[in-house]
């Protein structure tokens, strides 16, 4: 495998590790308040529907984000009142809501547009486009650092970039705000912050929101970035991936970034058939390169995790003593 | 929180559920523009007008009581199998070898041997999750999650590559032997005086209806039993009874693998013939909406099971005959999951309510 190849799988890896990074810092703000969400891949697919619809029917992808986040939010607040006001089974919740955008993202796609349950392709200022960064050609001679630089960092769409940012703006706003310790108190001892007079249902219905806004990122990147449309079942197991590196990061969100990296790294190679077969040296076939990522995923659970301990207090609806 | 009497709680609480459920569908209909009354007498007249939508209807309620009760089993252990649906096509790859490797002289003796192995490839399938949770922690939900896509992957690898007959160009198995055809119900004695057409559904009926008395007793009936839903209730009171967690644990989900597995001898072997691409066809998934509308008891996941039945053909109807697409029915089965299996307190607590209304009859009273 040369360089050039290598920048190639490591731009691949940037692309389709965001989605995960976005589902991941999003499972991680309801994680860490004490509500375990599977629905991430729900939230995704729905606001990948929203976002191609409105992206389509106004050609402008701005609204498509802002829809992305609204359908993507429909879904979170269902899982708040499921599993906070109502205080019922948080996985359930989340199994049934995905279940839930699975099949209402086809009746939606196919009643507005009559094509199989796809929305149509965008184009132009439907969907972001690639930005080129500052310099990027200007430095392509460098050795190494310029085409890493040009190939890889610049050349995506504004959401990467975004992406990218939620990752600082995450662990400030977790760990050096006042916000951010209640929200980690929230998932590890609701009693101590009821004690201090601080609302354990409305932070916790904070966290929902914020990860209902950051899914909606995800799905919208996902219809108007990765691909130029909705399509069914279009985020394919992705929630659930993020769910997995949420795990192998601990529930923290730079070693959040470097396991949805890994995980894109792995779905990067299986798109690249003639790498992999390069570089083992036999032929493997494309089906078991799909079946990659996932069992990775089940392998890094297995036994690289270390211990992770999850939030002491999620899964767990809290009930105030009366 | 206000009582409910046991009744309502087993009966009016689903029931409610259900509607709710209904109620939201016709809406989604109405919005998508189109009438829920049509779309209701198209499901009620396709599924249950005639006893050839019945034949249908049963063929789909035999593959739901085995993944309900499959969900059922690891429920009542604490375990929450989200992957019948990669268990159950493993389990069709076990089918198709058994019925494939022998010329075999006679239906009760495939149906053994196919019944074993979709079982056996089913439970093995369940049992790497099982493992990974009862020995290094890995969530169970997300690993049989991540089964299923791996299942998915592999039997697609398995037909293409594998089993594809040479010459043949769509990925599935040769055809199954004469001698593994199962009679289905209108060749069955007694059956046949109500099935006069040819139907899908076949004897698995009865073998599910036999396997929900079997779980029903395996729960409330023996020491396993007892020990898996002690487990269930608490892993901590469990432990300290003696009761061994890594055991429990391995051994509800190989059943619960296996009834998922078990599956497959009705839609593989009774209906198909062949093993095909995607053969569980969301039959996996359906079963945990199955087992929460069933309140997790083998009666329940029973009589879950042909509403849902009901709801899968009718749907295929509805896809046939209106304009409304096939996937309402994934959308109802998420609302059911949703309502009963998350929003149960609600539906409790709407129902206490009502209840509170009531003349309370007087206290110790029988």
């Amino acid at each position: 495998m040369d360089y050039a190849t290598l920048l190639q799988l490591l731009d691949s890896t940037l692309r389709l590790g965001t989605p995960l990074l976005l589902a991941c810092l999003a499972g991680l703000y309801s994680e860490r308040a004490g509500i375990f969400d599977i629905g991430l891949e729900g939230k995704m697919l729905m606001a990948a529907m929203s976002a191609g619809t409105v992206a389509a029917m106004t050609g402008n992808v701005w609204l498509g984000l802002l829809a992305a986040i609204a359908g993507s939010m429909i879904f979170a607040i269902l899982h708040g009142i499921a599993s906070i006001t109502f205080r019922g089974n948080q996985l359930i919740s989340g199994v049934a809501l995905n279940f839930l955008a699975s099949g209402i993202t086809v009746l939606i796609a196919q009643a507005l547009f009559g094509q199989g349950g796809r929305t149509p392709p965008l184009s132009g200022d439907g969907r972001f486009n690639p930005i080129t960064l500052p310099f990027a050609e200007e430095l392509q001679g460098v050795p190494i650092l310029g085409p890493l630089y040009y190939e890889v960092i610049s050349g995506h769409s504004f959401l990467v970039y975004l992406a990218l940012a939620t990752v600082p703006f995450t662990w400030w706003l977790l760990y050096r705000t006042r916000f951010g310790l209640r929200l980690r108190a929230v998932g590890e001892n609701p009693a101590s912050v009821d004690t201090a007079g601080v609302s354990v249902k409305g932070l916790r219905f904070a966290a929902v929101m914020i990860t209902g806004i950051l899914c909606g990122i995800a799905g919208a990147y996902m219809a108007t970035a990765l691909q130029a449309g909705f399509g069914r079942e279009m985020t394919a197991g992705r929630g659930y991936i993020a769910l997995a590196a949420l795990i192998f990061a601990k529930w923290r969100p730079w070693q959040a970034l470097g396991a949805t990296m890994l995980f894109g790294f792995f779905q990067a190679l299986a798109l690249r058939e003639d790498v992999v077969s390069g570089v083992l040296g036999f032929k493997v076939p494309v089906s078991l390169l799909d079946a990659l990522p996932y069992v990775l995923t089940v392998l890094v659970l297995a036994g690289f995790v270390g211990k992770a301990i999850p939030p002491r207090a999620g899964g767990e609806p809290y009930v105030k003593e009366r | 929180m206000d009582r409910i009497p046991r009744w309502a709680d087993l009966v009016l609480v689903p029931l409610v559920s259900l509607a709710l459920a209904a109620i939201i569908s016709a809406l989604v209909i109405l919005a998508i523009g189109q009438d829920p009354m049509v779309a209701l007498n198209t499901m009620v007249t396709g599924a249950l007008g005639s006893p050839y939508g019945w034949g249908y209807t049963l063929y789909y309620t035999t593959s739901f009581i085995f993944t309900g009760l499959a969900v059922t089993i690891a429920f009542h252990a604490g375990l929450f199998n989200i992957g019948g649906e990669g268990q159950a096509q493993l389990g069709g790859l076990g089918v198709a070898l058994v019925c494939l490797s022998l010329p075999w002289p006679h239906w009760t003796l495939a149906l053994i041997a196919a019944t074993a192995g979709a079982a056996l490839f089913g439970a093995a399938w369940a049992a790497i999750p099982a493992y990974l949770q009862a020995k290094r922690g890995s969530h169970i939900v997300i690993t049989t999650i991540m089964f299923n896509y791996i299942a998915a992957a592999l039997m697609v690898f398995l037909l293409v590559n594998v089993l594809k007959p040479v010459g043949q160009s769509d990925p599935a198995t040769a055809r199954f032997p004469e001698g593994a055809k199962l009679p289905t119900l209108n060749q069955i004695p007694g059956f046949d005086l109500i099935f006069t057409k040819d139907v899908p559904a076949n004897v698995t009926f009865l073998i599910a209806l036999g396997m929900a008395a079997v779980v029903w007793a395996l729960l409330w009936r023996t020491r396993l039993g007892f020990q898996i839903r002690a487990f269930g209730k608490s892993d901590a009171a469990a432990r300290y009874a003696g009761i061994n967690p890594f055991r429990i644990i391995m051994i509800s989900m190989l059943i619960s693998g296996g009834l998922a597995g078990m599956m497959a001898i009705n839609n593989v072997m009774g209906e198909a013939e062949r093993l095909v691409n995607n053969s569980a066809s969301g039959a996996g998934f359906i079963g945990i909406a199955v087992a929460l509308m069933g309140r997790n008891h083998p009666i329940g996941v029973v009589l879950a099971a042909v509403l849902f039945g009901f709801l899968f053909q009718g749907g295929a109807e509805l896809g046939m005959w209106t304009k409304i697409p096939i996937e309402l029915r994934t959308v109802v089965q998420g609302l059911v999951i949703l309502f009963t299996g998350a929003l149960d307190y609600m539906v409790r607590m709407m129902l206490a309510r009502v209840f509170a209304l009531l003349p309370a009859p007087a206290k110790g009273a029988a």
